[in-house]
């Protein structure tokens, strides 16, 4: 069954159609790959997605309920949990915090809990600490979880995206190219990561340029050029498919 | 030594008040990164509030409750809340510079208003007489002005301890997250217009609480205790005691209002008589220099900020 649906989504700035009636879904449990050469829309789409642009046309739906048009909190309340191409860490924070700021509707948000129900929100803080423990472990930061996260590398920051989607316990997790800037063994890492976590069930959307990548983890791909979609099915349809390859693989022929 | 003992209370009075003005403004920049330009406003919104409370009936003029000290002081604090609620609502999605520009006329609004209101405010004249509670308690200045310092001291460690208590939590690292970064922030599902607004409002309502501290203390309240240069007094002692820590803001206070009496005093004794009527602009200019020397030299002000902002972060 389909958990993220978009119908003839549409993005226009100024005249400039950025993306172009896109029609596609993600099934609960995939690992989709949205890809298509430099200003193809892909990142317009995801904002699209995430709720920071809101469609001119179209829908989007998450697990039947209609999320386009929302605000992104409330779209990441619904369930979708995005990263960003350029990491965007609190710098100032540590990357402790970074991630326990993440669950929604924590007790201690509201300013009177904090006077009045100091005895929740502490026990709730502990159990959000124990569980942004466990992911930060799992994302290989425990060695920096005390330091700002301005103080951590490239490849740290795009791990630290990833640990503090994680923490939100999402329907469907977008990242937006995951692997970019990422050194080899690390960006072998995080695709190990992204495939241990869909085995726990984790859905994915992901816009990624490094084609092994895509081709060896991602079903369905969807390539986009020119803010259509000109192609939705698997890796091997997609090396064999004229439109795709002149549109974006033909660059690389 | 009774009258440097006497003056350092006299100092010590008005630099705490002002520090706690400091805190507030810490709450809206320091942790939240709201660029509110208009602390005097709010300051004068709290300063005659308390005297219309707290003063004698006068004739043509509103007010004359006579209510005690204490509900002068909260009364304060809940009108500039109130009006920054009022403020924030039309305000707030503005951003950076905008909102800097919007709560400076804003403030001139409101010192304008406080120039022209004569059944409210006293107009030019301002209202006198408001009474302070040290006077009943004690005899003499020294020993009046010290309980009155006790008093201020007694507000500031409340509002200290209380503010801690509630930057140093979710909520506190909610705001944070808006300040660095405010699109990552709605990502991860925060909802950056309340929590704004509600530390907006708890900023400005301290902004009152100082207000009315000091009206309290010097007995009247005038326009020209609003002008805009207490705000560019109150934003360098934020910037030198260092944004985003509320120890550093209330150093800062000391600090710069040191330098400010400091160097009015140091004026007046060295620079000739002719210049002596530029005294004020030379003070002004002082402080300038300390706060483009702190941000050269000391970016992160006096006392930085912690990186760990949840008390139930920090390790045991």
């Amino acid at each position: 069954m389909s958990l993220l649906a978009l119908s003839g989504v549409t993005k226009r700035f100024d005249g400039f159609t950025a993306v172009d009636g896109v029609s596609f879904e993600v099934a609960k449990g995939a690992i989709g790959g949205l890809i298509g050469p430099n200003g193809a829309g892909k990142t317009t789409l995801f904002n699209t997605l995430a709720g920071i642009e809101v469609p001119d046309e179209g829908a989007v739906s998450l697990d039947g309920i209609q999320i386009s048009g929302r605000a992104p909190y409330r779209v990441f309340a619904a369930g979708l949990a995005r990263t960003f191409q350029i990491p965007r860490p609190f710098p100032e924070m540590s990357v402790l915090e970074n991630c326990m700021m993440v669950p929604s509707a924590q007790a201690g948000e509201a300013f009177w809990a904090n006077w009045f129900l100091p005895g929740r929100v502490g026990a709730e803080e502990r159990a959000t600490r124990a569980k942004a423990e466990e992911i930060i472990d799992f994302c290989g930061l425990t060695r920096v979880r005390r330091d700002a996260a301005s103080t951590l590398s490239g490849g740290q920051l795009k791990l630290l995206e990833l640990a503090r989607v994680l923490m939100a316990d999402p329907k469907i997790i977008l990242l937006d190219e995951p692997a970019a800037g990422v050194n080899p063994s690390l960006m072998r890492d995080l695709v190990d990561k992204i495939v241990a976590l869909n085995d726990r069930g984790h859905t994915f959307l992901i816009i990624e340029h490094n084609m092994d990548v895509v081709m060896s983890i991602c079903d369905p791909i969807m390539v986009m050029a020119q803010g259509r979609l000109i192609y939705r099915g698997d890796a091997a349809g997609a090396r064999a498919d004229k439109a795709v390859l002149d549109a974006y693989l033909g660059d690389v022929h | 030594m009774i009258g440097v003992l006497s003056y350092l209370i006299f100092f010590l009075i008005l630099a705490l008040t002002f520090g706690i003005a400091v805190m507030g403004l810490n709450l809206q920049w320091g942790f939240t990164g709201l660029f509110n330009a208009g602390v005097a406003g709010f300051l004068a919104v709290g300063g005659y509030t308390h005297a219309i409370l707290t003063g004698p009936a006068r004739d043509a003029v509103f007010g004359g409750f006579e209510l005690p000290f204490i509900v002068g002081l909260l009364g304060a604090m809940v009108a500039a809340g109130v009006v920054a609620i009022i403020v924030g609502l039309v305000t707030l999605r503005l951003r950076d510079e905008y909102l800097a520009v919007a709560t400076f006329g804003i403030a001139v609004s409101i010192q304008l208003v406080a120039v022209n209101w004569e059944y409210m405010t006293g107009g030019t004249l301002g209202l006198i007489g408001i009474p302070n509670p040290s006077k009943v308690l004690a005899d003499g200045p020294l020993r009046q002005n010290a309980i009155y310092l006790a008093l201020v001291v007694g507000v500031t460690l409340l509002a200290y301890i209380g503010l801690q208590r509630i930057v140093q939590s979710p909520w506190g690292r909610v705001l944070k997250a808006i300040r660095e970064d405010e699109v990552a922030a709605s990502s991860l599902g925060k909802n950056p217009t309340r929590v704004r607004l509600e530390a907006f409002t708890l900023g400005c309502s301290l902004m009152g609480l100082s207000g009315a501290l000091y009206v309290g203390f010097i007995g009247f309240v005038g326009a020209t205790d609003f002008l805009p240069i207490i705000t560019f007094q109150i934003w360098t002692m934020l910037i030198v005691g260092g944004s985003g820590n509320m120890k550093g803001a209330i150093l800062g206070a000391m600090i710069v209002w040191g330098v400010w009496t400091g160097s009015g005093f140091a004026i007046s004794k060295v620079v000739a008589p002719e210049w002596q009527a530029q005294s004020g602009a030379l003070q002004a200019v002082l402080i300038g220099l300390i706060l483009v020397l702190t941000l050269l030299m000391r970016p992160k002000g006096m006392i930085g900020e912690d990186v760990t902002v949840s008390r139930h972060a920090t390790d045991l």
